[in-house]
């Protein structure tokens, strides 16, 4: 077991390494002159010429662009593992400091997002395929497939003009922060949430259930009904634990589709989290802090896939030693 | 964008099964397909959406780029079926035109990552070794960011070209998916009697890749490919909401979605309409995958 975190700890850090390289290149590789787009864009005007060339120069000195890009990127890095992101040139901040603002609000709602979406998918795909061919089931597993399909944000506007604007429900948008007025909070991220967790709700119960239908043609499940076992009993034991094998891999791949969906829901809902501050960053070319929420957006999904990894590996020893 | 959690698993027993007859297996293709209602509506709906799409300037006598702004923000009436947008330009003509937009990007972003990621999956699949382990590490790199981000990354720093960079963002992002499903089909392929029979004759790796492995592989590429424009349609609208994907005035969408969300309260149609026909179309390329996906799933075979 030892043995094997460990080996899956070392994978994780390699990709985290080689995650590092891919968001540097493709921001430092696509074409674009970071100083003139960014004085650009900053003064208004459109006009990437507003600077003189030395006036250029001495920028990109500053900023450091002028070095080889190994070097730009051995720089940049070796500051991260000093906890140093660099500085934003658009609000002149350390970027460390900004993300610290705005990951505790993107994590509050992305957990509970995960919450509901996985136990609420979990749960309909469990009822759906014990009680598969009822109209209940039918009418779910359709709703599920719409649910796939739908666009976050739109969904999203959606809420807010049926129980924000018609029916007055909740507030249309904005953000309390839970530790400062918990109820007042909830009522905020009850839109959010749902809009979210809609599609995850819906990706989840279409897996469980088809999960669960294979588990049932087995010849082991076969042979509980046989034995007498009562229904409970076969279900909880017997078929959920063998159909969770798949769901719970898919937790990695649901955990990224959430963050993916926060980025639309937190400009709909104008919440000041991660995605707000990449996209923000992405209109000022911003690009070191759209460097560094890349990172942080891809080290959640990596250490979410090693935790999951860790934990299945702990679950089912046959992934342990295979 | 909501990523499909329900793939096919690579099936061991794909190529083991003797191919029946071509032409029972199209007529199964076509009673399987066209047997269940929901494929059919799917169906229907990916064919309407594509008229609409081919024949847009004959549906509308409007122009959806040309301003009028005397017009503006109307309600739905005779002569604005949906009524018009902040600009006075005509909603139902802009989502008509939409499609356009929407299928020409959808197309040519999953033939680009389709390509690019069979090639590579196969590659990696055949050769083994250090350019399995590179071409796989690849992927898994392009997977750990959540797929918007990545999209989000390329087409931000590219910002205010045209469709062709949504495309080349979003075809990006779907090398490593496809990348990854092909190289688990090309696996398991690669373990049949005729691989080797023909590596025993002495074809090329080349040849074996391309007449031998691909053509047994391809399955659930279709289905990849039909699901993969669901997905990327939906990344597109996603783009463009942001605002960083296809840009004013050309209409698209997302970026309707965006523009009307300001108007809600006065005008939800602006932003509730374009958004339902994404839904529709995502709604239609899901439902036709999964009805290719049953209609050629030998496992499936004898059991519908």
């Amino acid at each position: 077991m030892t043995a094997y975190i460990i080996r899956r700890i070392i994978i994780g850090m390699f990709i985290l390494i080689l995650v590092t390289m891919l968001v540097f290149l493709l921001v430092r590789l696509l074409p674009g002159d970071p100083v003139m787009r960014y004085m650009a864009n900053f003064t208004g005007t459109g006009q990437q010429n507003v600077m003189t060339p030395e006036q250029h120069d001495a920028m990109m000195v500053r900023l450091g662009l002028d070095r080889p890009i190994p070097v730009q990127y051995w720089d940049w890095i070796s500051k991260i593992f000093q906890g140093d992101l660099g500085e934003s040139l658009g609000v002149q901040q350390p970027i460390s400091k900004l993300i610290a603002d705005v990951l505790p609000r993107t994590a509050y709602i992305g957990f509970w997002m995960f919450v509901v979406g996985t136990f609420g998918g979990l749960f309909v795909g469990i009822y759906c395929a014990l009680r598969r061919g009822t109209w209940l089931d039918n009418t779910l597993t359709t709703i599920a497939n719409i649910g796939m399909t739908v666009p976050v944000f739109w969904l999203g506007i959606l809420l807010i003009y049926f129980f924000s604007f018609k029916l007055g429900w909740f507030p249309m948008y904005g953000w309390v922060n839970p530790w400062d007025d918990f109820w007042k909070s909830c009522t905020y991220i009850v839109l959010p949430v749902a809009s979210v967790a809609l599609g995850g709700v819906a990706g989840m119960a279409r897996l469980t259930r088809s999960c669960m239908l294979e588990v049932m043609r087995t010849d082991y499940v076969r042979t509980a009904w046989a034995k007498g076992l009562r229904e409970r009993v076969i279900v909880i034991r017997h078929q959920l634990k063998n159909a969770m094998i798949p769901v719970v891999t898919s937790l990695g791949g649901t955990l990224a589709m959430i963050l993916g969906g926060s980025v639309f829901i937190e400009t709909v809902f104008s919440i000041p989290g991660m995605g707000r501050l990449m996209t923000t960053a992405i209109f000022d070319y911003d690009y070191q802090v759209v460097q560094a929420s890349a990172l942080i957006f891809g080290g959640i999904v990596i250490f979410s896939n090693l935790a999951v990894d860790i934990a299945w590996g702990w679950l089912d020893p046959r992934i342990r030693y295979g | 964008m909501p990523e499909n959690p329900v793939e096919s698993k690579p099936d061991d027993a794909m190529g083991a099964i003797a191919a029946p007859p071509r032409r029972s297996e199209w007529r199964r293709f076509v009673r399987v397909f066209f047997g269940r209602k929901l494929y059919l509506i799917g169906f229907i709906i990916v064919a309407i959406i594509v008229f609409t799409a081919i024949f847009a300037p004959l549906l509308t006598s409007y122009n959806p780029e040309k301003n009028d702004l005397p017009a503006r923000l109307q309600t739905p009436n005779a002569e604005h079926w949906l009524g018009t947008d902040q600009m006075g330009r005509d909603i139902l003509c802009r989502i008509i035109y939409g499609t356009r937009v929407s299928l020409i990007i959808g197309f040519s972003a999953v033939f680009a990552s389709t390509i690019a990621g069979t090639i590579m999956g196969l590659a990696a699949a055949h050769y083994g070794g250090w350019v399995f382990a590179v071409i796989m590490r690849v992927a898994d790199v392009l997977m750990a960011l959540p797929a918007i981000i990545l999209m989000m990354l390329i087409a931000g720093m590219l910002k205010g070209g045209g469709i062709w960079i949504v495309v080349f963002a979003l075809g990006f992002g779907g090398i490593a998916p496809m990348c990854r499903m092909m190289c688990g089909q090309a696996l398991s392929v690669k373990q049949n009697d005729y691989v080797m029979a023909a590596r025993a004759v002495g074809m090329s790796n080349w040849r074996i890749m391309w007449t031998q492995i691909f053509p047994n592989a391809y399955p659930p590429l279709i289905v990849g490919l039909t699901m993969g424009i669901g997905g990327v349609v939906l990344g597109e609208a996603g783009l463009s909401f942001l605002g960083i994907g296809v840009q004013a005035p050309t209409p698209s969408w997302g970026g309707m979605v965006m523009d009307g969300q300001r108007f809600l309260l006065t005008n939800p149609l602006l932003s509730l309409m374009p958004g339902l026909a994404i839904m529709l179309l995502v709604f239609g390329f899901n439902m036709v995958g999964d009805g290719v996906r049953d209609a050629i799933d030998p496992r499936l075979r004898g059991v519908i």
